[in-house]
């Protein structure tokens, strides 16, 4: 059987070094950061060497050739996720400076230079207006086809504060992508701070779904109904569950919430999407083709490898498709998706 | 039985336009599901409720259970948690509107109305009492210590030697260890408290060892350890910040119970402690076949950082927890409730609870979106609990 073309939404270009912005920081902020020996975010939400971080072969920040060689061996088109935390750094004008390097970075450095490469546009989501006009900066360059914003936020992103965010990515009709990490300062958890990285990166999926509450109960699609929400690297076989619970919460709550019109996995199905790695998949196969079932999963999943993390094997989830699900969830959803 | 399933996606479900157009038609039950009674179950095994809400019916009531100088303290300071992170509920006292006795009192606070209610009602064999009135949720640890012991001396005089059909919960004050673990001590071998009451949202996550001597007295009384659906540690109910609505609150918690098991399981407590046995309350259960999922390809992955889990964390949790089932996620259609139970492999654990006088009651004969075979019927109403609490 010939494999169907494969669009892969999640692979990782990261800054070297903060020195690697250097050329692209306006004059005072170079100063700056010489002057206060400032090394970058401080974001410890992914340390460089734990097990995943890089697969056999790869390092924790690959360079094109790596990815060239790496990752797009396989694949018709490669979407960059960026996790350069500018949200940690919190003088809002230094952390808007250093978005704009790294944006105009992943420009110079790695959409010119590979066709097959689409990028997100890093923004400073910790202040709405300059990350709107961030947006604005570099929305109509076909090689962005994203906003990139870390899971982990100040503020839930259903919060209208973050309306101008969203304005202008529905303007330039831009995708918006959730993704694992962030280092807003409160605890990762409900209940504080755990002690071991495994905790933090077992935790994670859990502030997706408290994203996804937070998108769907504040209105945030009935606001912005051309909004659409990739969530990256945070798992979806809770979908199934989060849509019972939400769904029930609102039949008993929503008069809470009366702009909240249609039951909350209708807006989940209809605006998000969900990368397949790490997949979190059962040990039974007969397990997942039933998430799979439950969610609608063949219409709402994106083929991803998070290169260069270092996951299981995603072959459990695929030789369970077929043929027509199989071409959905590795090209045909992220073509729509994306625009691509 | 599909014609009386009564699922959420039903609701309001002629403006649902947008997915059906897109094929999603079979996500979602036929129309005239939405017509029609909810499935009823029959009342045919012992009942068992785990989750049973009492209140002070008023504040001179708590003061008579409190020494000097903490009976002046609560007058001067009153009651002084982890404030600015409560929502405005739906209701008053988040309570059914029936439930209110009529004389100022609370919901909860009234032992007749309460025996009325629900234990004469629906025929309860046994009624596990949860008192959530805030002694473990005290910045002044001294007084929740005196605030848990008062609550402790109450539901034994007011509640447990009225009526025998009750049983307490011994409350702590659990944000300190020690004091905790003298407050099991005291009532640990008493055959009225059945469990240590906490509440999902602590200060910090429950595995971190600060909470351990609790658990040492847990594991000499062999009194299990249950986790209250509530609260507020001081930090945002999402990892996120705060959301805006009660709904997302309410909505919210089956997160802090996640965050919970995976700090119990990865902080090594249960190397430390191998009875020990935990009671998830009013947290659902749907979420827990994703997160054994995830926990176990996480340890796969990254357990070297964790060498005190020597086995797959699905394992300790089927050892280590029971789950008590209001509120419980209902799927859209009744066969994934079935695929649900399925995949939890847990029917030895699962706890029927009621949450009487709260305004998310669960009677037992509609509680369930579908009909359940006799046995599983017989575990989760009464077997499972009993068998749990030595009852």
């Amino acid at each position: 059987m010939s494999e169907p073309a494969r669009i892969d939404c999640d692979i990782h270009n990261e800054i070297p070094e903060l020195e690697t912005l250097y050329p692209y920081l306006p004059d005072h902020w170079l100063d700056y950061c010489r002057e206060s020996a400032f090394n970058g975010p401080d974001a410890a939400d992914y340390p460089e060497n734990v097990p995943t971080a890089a697969r056999e072969g790869s390092s924790p920040k690959p360079d094109l050739a790596e990815v060239q060689s790496g990752a797009l061996a396989d694949v018709d088109i490669g979407i960059l996720n960026c996790a350069y935390r500018v949200q940690s750094v919190r003088n809002e004008d230094l952390a808007a400076s250093l978005a704009t390097a790294v944006n105009q970075w992943q420009v110079e450095h790695w959409l010119e230079k590979e066709p097959r490469l689409r990028a997100s546009i890093v923004v400073p989501s910790h202040s709405p207006p300059l990350a709107a006009r961030e947006i604005d900066r570099w929305g109509d360059h076909p090689g962005f086809v994203q906003v990139i914003l870390p899971v982990r936020a100040e503020a839930p992103y259903g919060n209208r504060r973050y309306d101008p965010i969203y304005t202008a990515a529905v303007k330039h009709d831009l995708a918006l992508g959730i993704h694992y990490g962030g280092a807003p300062g409160h605890p990762p958890t409900p209940t504080g701070w755990p002690s071991y990285f495994i905790e933090d990166y077992a935790n994670m999926a859990q502030v997706f779904q408290s994203q996804v509450i937070s998108l769907v109960c504040e209105g945030a699609f009935e606001r912005f109904p051309s909004l659409r929400v990739a969530l990256i690297e945070g798992g979806f076989t809770w979908l199934p569950s989060m849509m019972w619970r939400i769904d029930k919460e609102w039949k008993g709550l929503r008069h809470n919430t009366p702009y909240v019109r249609r039951p909350p996995s209708e807006y989940m199905r209809t605006h998000l999407r969900f990368t397949i790695q790490p997949l979190d998949a059962p040990p039974n196969p007969l397990h997942l083709a039933q998430i799979l079932d439950q969610c609608g999963g063949e219409d709402l999943l994106l083929y991803a490898s998070d290169y260069p993390h270092c996951h299981e094997s995603q072959d459990i989830l695929l030789d369970l498709l077929t043929a027509d699900q199989r071409e959905k969830i590795c090209s045909a959803n992220a073509r729509a998706f994306y625009r691509l | 039985m599909t014609a009386q399933f009564d699922s959420a996606a039903t609701v309001d479900a002629g403006t649902v336009t947008s997915d059906r157009a897109n094929g999603h038609d079979a996500l979602y039950p036929a129309a005239s599901n939405q017509q029609g009674t909810r499935y009823r179950a029959p009342l045919d095994t012992a009942i068992i409720d785990t989750d049973i809400h009492i209140y002070f019916p008023t504040n001179d009531v708590l003061r008579s259970y409190l020494d000097e100088p903490w009976r002046d303290y609560h007058r001067t300071y009153g009651s002084r948690g982890f404030d600015g992170s409560h929502y405005p509920r739906a209701m008053p006292n988040a309570a059914r509107h029936d439930a209110w006795p009529g004389d100022g009192t609370p919901p909860g606070s009234n032992l007749p109305l309460l025996q009325q209610q629900l234990l004469d009602q629906w025929n309860i064999e046994i009624g596990v009492l949860n008192p959530l009135v805030g002694a473990g949720e005290q910045r002044n640890l001294a007084f929740g210590a005196a605030f848990a012991r008062a609550t402790n001396e109450w539901q034994l005089a007011e509640w447990l030697e009225p009526d025998p059909r009750l049983r307490a919960s011994i409350i702590v004050p659990w944000e300190d260890g020690h004091l905790s673990a003298a407050e099991i001590d005291k009532w640990g071998s008493h055959p009225g408290f059945v469990h240590a009451l906490l509440i999902a949202r602590t200060k910090e996550p429950l595995g971190r060892r600060k909470y351990w001597p609790m658990y040492e007295a847990a594991s000499r009384h062999d009194v299990p350890i249950a986790i209250h659906f509530g609260g507020a540690g001081g930090v945002p109910i999402t990892g996120s910040g705060y959301p805006n609505h009660y709904i997302e609150d309410h909505g919210g918690m089956p997160q802090t119970f996640q965050s919970q098991v995976i700090s119990l399981i990865f902080e090594g407590v249960f190397k430390e402690f191998p009875s020990l046995k935990f009671v998830l309350i009013e947290g659902g259960f749907a979420w827990i076949p994703p997160l054994l999922w995830r926990m176990d390809s996480a340890w796969r992955k990254l357990g070297s950082e964790v060498p005190h889990v020597t086995e797959p964390p699905s394992d300790l949790f089927r050892r280590h927890f029971w789950v008590s089932t209001q509120p419980m996620e209902e799927p859209f259609r009744p066969d994934q409730f079935r695929q649900l139970l399925g995949q939890m492999d847990m029917d030895d654990r699962m706890l029927f609870a009621t949450d009487y006088p709260h305004w998310d009651f669960d009677a037992p004969d509609r509680a369930f979106p579908v009909p359940l075979d006799k046995e599983r019927r017989r575990k989760f109403m009464a077997e499972n609990a009993r068998a749990l609490y030595k009852l």
